[in-house]
Parts: C-alpha cells; sequence; structure tokens
C-alpha cells in the first residue's frame, strides 16, 4: 500500500470514528421521521434533495427517506408495517390507492393533522383537480405530492415529413385521425399513434375531459355503492373508434403501465398519449423535436372541461407521537412552499400543487422556455371540476384497472366486440366493488 | 452386522431434530393454517375487520369463468414447460454426451442458463420478443411476419412457456448428462454389433436407463411450472394480455398483493397446495411403479 492511500485511510477511518461518536448526540435531540416512497432514478434524487433541503433548513426533525420498491410494493410494505404495529410516519401511497387508504381507519387525514398542530395551510391555494382528487367530505385527507395528467406528445419531425405543420398539432379526435391517415400515406411512421396507461388515458380521462361519468355516484365519490359507467354511449364510442383505428393501423395497443413509451422514442408512432411526467424520460430518449399538446377532444356535443390527474400523494399514519406527527406537518408545510413546488416542477415534469408556484414560474418565464410544461396544467385548470371530473374513487380500483385494460387488449385482438368487452369489463369490475362494499358496510 | 445408532440421551434426537421442526411449523404450517382461516373470511387490506363468509371465497372461485380460464391456462402452461423442457434439455444432452472437442466448455455452458434467475430469463426473453424494440419481431418483420405478444395470446403464451424452459434447462441437461454416464457402454456396443439401429439403441438401452432420472426431473419441472414461475409472468407480461398468461400462481398474487383481496388468495393457495399434493400423489402413485430403477 503507497503512503498516499494509507493516509485516505487513515482520515477516512478518523473521519468515520467522528461521525460515530457525533451522531447519537445529533440523534438524541432530532426526531427522526419515517418517509417511504416509490421514487427511483431521478424522481428519487430528487424526493431526496428535498429531504436533505428540509433536514438542514431546522434541527429539530430528521426526515428518513426510504425507497420501498415499486407503488405496489410500497403499499404492500406499508400495510404489513401497520399490521405489525410499526407503520412509516408518512407514505406514498398512488392514487389507486386513495379509497383504500380513506377507508382504512389507520391514517391521520391530513388536514386535522395540520388543525391540531396549529399549522396553517391555505388549501385554497391548491390546483382544483389536484385537491379534488384528495378530499373526503371538503376536507383534504392526504397531502398531494406528486400529481401528473395525461398529455398528447408528437413528433415535429414526423409532421414536417409529412407535409404538416408542426405547430398545429391535432386538436379533436377527428384531427388527428386526418394527420394520421396523411401521416401513414406518407409513410412516415408504421403506426400514428399509441398511449401509455391505457385506462387512466383512454377511459378515466376521456370520460372527465368530456365531462362524461365513468362511474355511479359522481365517480364513486360519493359512496361505496359505485357501479362503472363505461359501457353507455361515450364509452363504447371511444373504444369502438379506437378498435376500428387499430385494425388499420392508426392506433397501436403499447401493453400496460409505461411500456408503451419506446413507441414513441423508437419513431414507431407520430403521436403518443402519456403522463406529463413523461417529459423528463423523453428530454433523454426522444432525439428528434417534439412538443406537447392538450388530449384530443370529440368536440360538440360534448363540453370539454378538465383532465383528472395521477400519481400518488403522501399520507400521515396514525400511531406516532406528538413529536412525530408535529415532523410529519412541518414536513408537509414545508413541501407546499412554493419554492419547493417551483424546482419540484421544474425538476420532474409533475404539475406545481399551489396556484402560487405556478403564477410564479409564470412571472419567472419558465413557461416560454418550456412550453411543454404547461400543457398539462392548462389542461387540469381548463375548468372548475365538477362530478364527472374531479377524478375517480373506488375501492378496487387496481383490480378494475386491470379487469378494463385486460378487456381492452381482447378487444384490440379481436376476441370480441367493444360491446362485449366492456360490458364483461362493467360486470367483473362491479362484482369486485360488491364486494368491497361488503367489507364496510 | 452393523451397528444400530441408538442415543445414550433420549432427548438428544429431539433436540437435534428442533430446529427443522421450528422451521417447518413456522415457515410451513403456520402460514398454511392462516390461509386456511383466511380463505373463510373477508378481511380489508390493514386487517381491522374480518368478516366470515363462510365458503364463499372458494364458491366464487369456481363459478368464475375467469377463474376457469386461469385452469386451463396452468395447465397448458405446465404441461408445456414440462414437455418442451424434457425433450429440450434431453435432446441437448444426448449432443454434450458424445465425444467431442472441447466438451467440458459445452458442458459448462449449457449449465448456465440455470445460473440466471427466472425473472431475469424472463426479462431477457421479453427484450428479444418485445414489439417495439425487440429483436425477434425486427428481423422477422421485413418478410411481413408480424410477432406481437400484446396483440395475440398464442405468442404469449409461447413466449412465457419458451422463457420459463429457458431458465429450468440447465438444472434438466445436468440431470440427464449424469444420467447418460450410467449407460453401460458395453451393452451399446454389444447392441451395435447386433445391428441395432442408433434410434433403436436409445430407445431400448439408453431411455430405460434415464428412468428415473426422466420421473425425477417430470416431477421437479411440473412443480417448477407451477409455482416458481411467478417471476418470469411477472417479468414478461403480468398475465396480459387479456387473461391469456394468467397462472394460478400469479393470480393468487395478484389478489392478494396488489388487490388485497386476502380472502380469495387464501382460497387461491389452498387450491394450489391440493393440486401439489394431488399431483405427488398421482406421481408416486401411478407413475412411478412403471419406472425402472434398474
Amino acid at each position: 500500500m503507497s503512503g498516499h492511500s494509507k493516509r485516505f485511510l487513515h482520515g477516512l477511518l478518523t473521519l468515520v470514528l467522528l461521525l460515530a461518536l457525533m451522531a447519537p448526540g445529533v440523534m438524541a435531540q432530532r426526531t427522526t421521521i419515517v418517509f417511504w416512497h416509490a421514487m427511483s432514478g431521478a424522481l428519487g434524487e430528487a424526493v431526496q434533495y428535498l429531504v436533505d433541503t428540509f433536514n438542514e433548513s431546522q434541527d429539530e426533525f430528521f426526515v428518513e427517506a426510504v425507497y420501498r420498491g415499486s407503488y405496489e410494493e410500497t403499499m404492500v410494505a406499508a400495510v404489513a408495517a401497520t399490521r405489525a404495529g410499526n407503520p412509516p410516519h408518512i407514505v406514498q401511497v398512488y392514487e389507486v390507492g386513495t379509497r383504500q387508504m380513506l377507508d382504512s381507519g389507520v391514517i391521520y387525514p391530513v388536514y386535522q393533522l395540520m388543525a391540531d398542530y396549529g399549522i396553517d395551510i391555505d388549501w385554497d391555494a391548491f390546483i382544483g383537480p389536484v385537491r379534488g382528487y384528495y378530499e373526503f367530505q371538503g376536507n383534504l385527507y392526504s397531502m398531494p405530492f406528486n400529481s401528473s395528467s395525461p398529455i398528447m406528445y408528437y413528433n415535429k419531425d414526423a409532421f414536417r415529413a409529412a407535409g404538416l405543420d408542426p405547430e398545429k398539432p391535432p386538436t379533436t379526435w377527428q384531427e388527428l385521425e386526418q394527420v394520421c391517415r396523411a401521416i401513414l400515406e406518407a409513410g412516415v411512421t408504421r403506426y400514428c399513434f399509441s398511449s401509455n396507461w391505457p385506462s387512466w388515458i383512454m377511459l378515466e380521462n376521456m370520460h372527465a375531459w368530456h365531462d362524461q361519468p365513468f362511474a355511479t355516484l359522481s365517480n364513486g365519490f360519493d359512496g361505496l355503492g359505485v357501479e362503472l359507467l363505461i359501457n353507455g354511449e361515450f364509452g363504447l364510442m371511444q373504444v369502438s373508434k379506437l378498435a376500428e383505428w387499430h385494425k388499420e393501423g392508426i392506433y397501436q395497443y403499447g401493453g400496460r403501465g409505461s411500456g408503451a413509451s419506446p413507441m414513441f422514442s423508437n419513431g414507431d408512432v407520430a403521436i403518443f398519449m402519456e403522463s406529463s411526467a413523461g417529459i423528463a424520460g423523453f428530454r433523454n430518449t426522444a432525439n428528434f423535436d417534439w412538443g406537447t399538446a392538450m388530449l384530443p377532444h370529440w368536440g360538440e356535443p360534448y363540453e370539454k372541461v378538465n383532465t383528472i390527474i395521477g400519481g400518488a400523494t403522501l399520507w400521515a399514519m396514525r400511531g406516532h407521537d406528538d413529536a412525530g406527527n408535529r415532523g410529519i406537518a412541518e414536513f408537509f408545510k414545508f413541501l407546499a412552499q412554493t419554492e419547493n413546488q417551483v424546482w419540484w416542477h421544474k425538476n420532474t415534469g409533475y404539475v406545481p400543487i399551489t396556484v402560487t408556484a405556478m403564477e410564479q414560474l409564470e412571472a419567472e418565464g419558465y413557461f416560454d422556455e418550456h412550453p411543454e410544461q404547461k400543457t398539462a396544467l392548462l389542461q387540469l385548470t381548463h375548468a372548475e371540476p365538477r362530478a364527472n371530473t374531479r377524478g375517480v374513487r373506488l375501492g378496487t380500483f387496481v383490480q378494475v384497472r386491470d379487469i378494463i385494460e385486460s378487456q381492452l387488449e381482447n378487444i384490440f385482438a379481436g376476441l370480441v366486440s367493444p360491446e362485449q368487452g366492456l360490458n364483461q369489463a362493467v360486470q367483473q369490475a362491479n362484482q369486485t366493488l360488491r364486494e368491497y362494499q361488503m367489507i364496510y358496510e | 452386522m452393523p451397528e444400530r445408532g441408538v442415543f445414550r440421551n433420549r432427548w438428544l434426537p429431539y433436540l437435534l431434530v428442533l430446529p427443522q421442526v421450528v422451521i417447518t411449523a413456522v415457515f410451513f404450517f403456520w402460514p398454511a393454517f392462516r390461509s386456511l382461516y383466511l380463505s373463510f373470511y373477508r378481511t380489508d387490506p390493514f386487517g381491522l375487520r374480518l368478516i366470515y363468509v363462510g365458503w364463499r371465497n372458494f364458491q366464487q372461485l369456481f363459478t368464475s369463468p375467469q377463474y376457469h380460464k386461469v385452469i386451463v391456462n396452468t395447465v397448458i402452461f405446465s404441461i408445456g414447460v414440462t414437455l418442451l423442457g424434457l425433450a429440450l434439455s434431453l435432446a441437448i444432452a444426448v449432443l454434450a454426451n458424445q465425444k467431442i472437442k472441447g466438451l467440458g466448455f459445452y458442458r459448462t455452458a449449457l449449465l448456465w442458463p440455470y445460473g440466471v434467475a427466472p425473472p431475469v430469463a424472463g426479462i431477457i426473453w421479453m427484450f428479444l420478443f418485445h414489439p417495439t424494440y425487440g429483436l425477434i419481431p425486427y428481423s422477422l418483420a421485413p418478410y411481413g411476419i408480424t410477432v406481437n405478444w400484446l396483440n395475440s395470446p398464442t405468442v404469449a403464451m409461447l413466449l412465457v412457456i419458451i422463457s420459463a424452459t429457458w431458465a429450468q434447462l440447465g438444472y434438466n441437461i445436468a440431470f440427464f448428462i449424469a444420467g447418460l454416464q450410467l449407460v453401460p457402454e458395453s451393452l451399446l456396443e454389444a447392441a451395435s454389433v447386433d445391428g441395432a439401429s442408433s434410434f433403436r439403441r436409445f430407445w431400448s438401452i439408453t431411455f430405460p436407463v434415464l428412468s428415473p432420472v426422466t420421473f425425477f426431473l417430470a416431477v421437479m419441472n411440473l412443480t417448477y411450472s407451477l409455482f416458481e414461475t411467478f417471476g418470469v409472468i411477472h417479468s414478461v407480461t403480468r398475465g396480459g394480455p387479456g387473461d391469456a398468461t394468467q397462472i394460478l400462481v400469479y393470480k393468487a398474487y395478484q389478489d392478494g398483493f396488489v388487490a388485497f383481496n386476502l380472502g380469495s388468495s387464501a382460497a387461491q393457495s389452498l387450491v394450489l397446495m391440493a393440486i401439489a399434493i394431488l399431483l405427488t400423489f398421482v406421481q408416486f402413485r401411478f407413475i412411478e411403479r412403471r419406472v425402472s430403477y434398474e
């Protein structure tokens, strides 16, 4: 071993020793807040940055952020830990788990937590569809964290190659069909469009965007007796059209979840419907000129309202002492601060959750430089959310999405007609919803 | 005459088997009884509500057309994996049993796939078959052949069968090669002198000698395909398209740990347990008799 590296090792050992000596002293004063999340890669780093900033900003609490795997795995971990009597302070749960968390009896509603610990948050400053999705009986139950909305991405180079104006993306489905025919005739891409998250984008959001009910009882916001309505006139029209386009090669089904993204970045399709959180990814993977636009709309007789969000929120769990609860509240307050929301939006593509953050981004001229990041906000704030557009709340949402997507796959593979498939999906989904209702009523 | 081993201390033998008994009880009997108990209940995710529902969970399973489909899928999948796995690995083992140069290398290389965890094997095949960037759809596209598992239940089933088979191939080959070493060289030579064709020699001499190994591998492969292929399905198709590749073990996982329908999931694991017991019984009772160990 050379003298140099030996000295380095000595230094390292001394440092470790020093830290070990210091640690108990530091830890003893600070209350540790355990925060389980499901953000990996660049998003995980962004979460850690916010947590570090919070930890440095004060010396009373220490938030310990732990990555627990996918959303599903994180929720399973939280359930197991809670059953074992050892819940984390904060857990990030995806939007489809909202109903289960609300009914769970193990959460500390965020509005109540803030009130109990005298921390003032201006809930009215939160963006309507973001707040509305997580409200229960007029109060916010979980802390909005990473919210996104589906938008349309389009390949400007492909538009140019097909002789189309790259600054004029289609705004209606009718226009999209024309654009697609032009693109396919010019042989620019193999298929014209595809999408990620089929149920979320093509059914949940399309119903909201057109002010159509996805399910009864205000999409499940008003009770557990909810039933799906996707086999109604609108849903049937939407899915039949997709099936028709699928047969023609205009639309190409790309799988569940976010598995279809390479179709856009590889140039297999020219138009792609995906979460606004996909912006960061396409910045790295799509090496052509692209832009974003609002999702296409069918026009008359449907009213264009607003799209709904996806993503996740932070739930405060019960079972902690006063210091712990206060730490959760302080951390939530920190997250809602305008500067942190602005930072989060710029670095992740998730929408800022407050109007003040949005206004600051506007004032900074951020959207002039990054117009693609404004699309989701424009969609979300296009109208004041109403019964059909606040979101969807189902106790068995995960299963329901699986059922819907599985039937969409049967429809696109030509095994069943759109009508049969949707009827089947509604019947199966309703059965799971009744099972869920039984537990709580 | 061999001396019969007797423990001087009468408690020592119990003490020695205790760790094994404890492990079996904690990791096998306790969960099994817990499943049995839960299968008669409906419960919320956090376990705060427990509602007795009798046989309802089972009743729902057996009257559900979807569950019937999952059973059919599982049968196709398991038989597919076992037959393809045994046939392929036997063929490869026979080839690897020839006297050729670099035999050691080939034999070692053939075992490598077994070192790959099933989910990783799944991911490798998913990359090969991916509709957008997969090598196979890409190379076949110029000939006008579209291979897209997302739009074809048949391709999807083939894909998971191939992935699961490949992951188990090294294991099968190892046992077949070992089995082939037992075939008496003199017998083969004698048959050869008597004018038996190579096929005849294989069928009348080699195959009977291999029958215990084949039987053992058939059991192992069926068990593997029924219970250990979760990772392959999870990383390749997640049960899709539609329910085309949904198999029993994956459905039990999804209903239990993604949808939190623990009662139904428990009922499903009992069904799986019953299948495992039945399978073992049938195999040892009826098939083993025909296997010659000599």
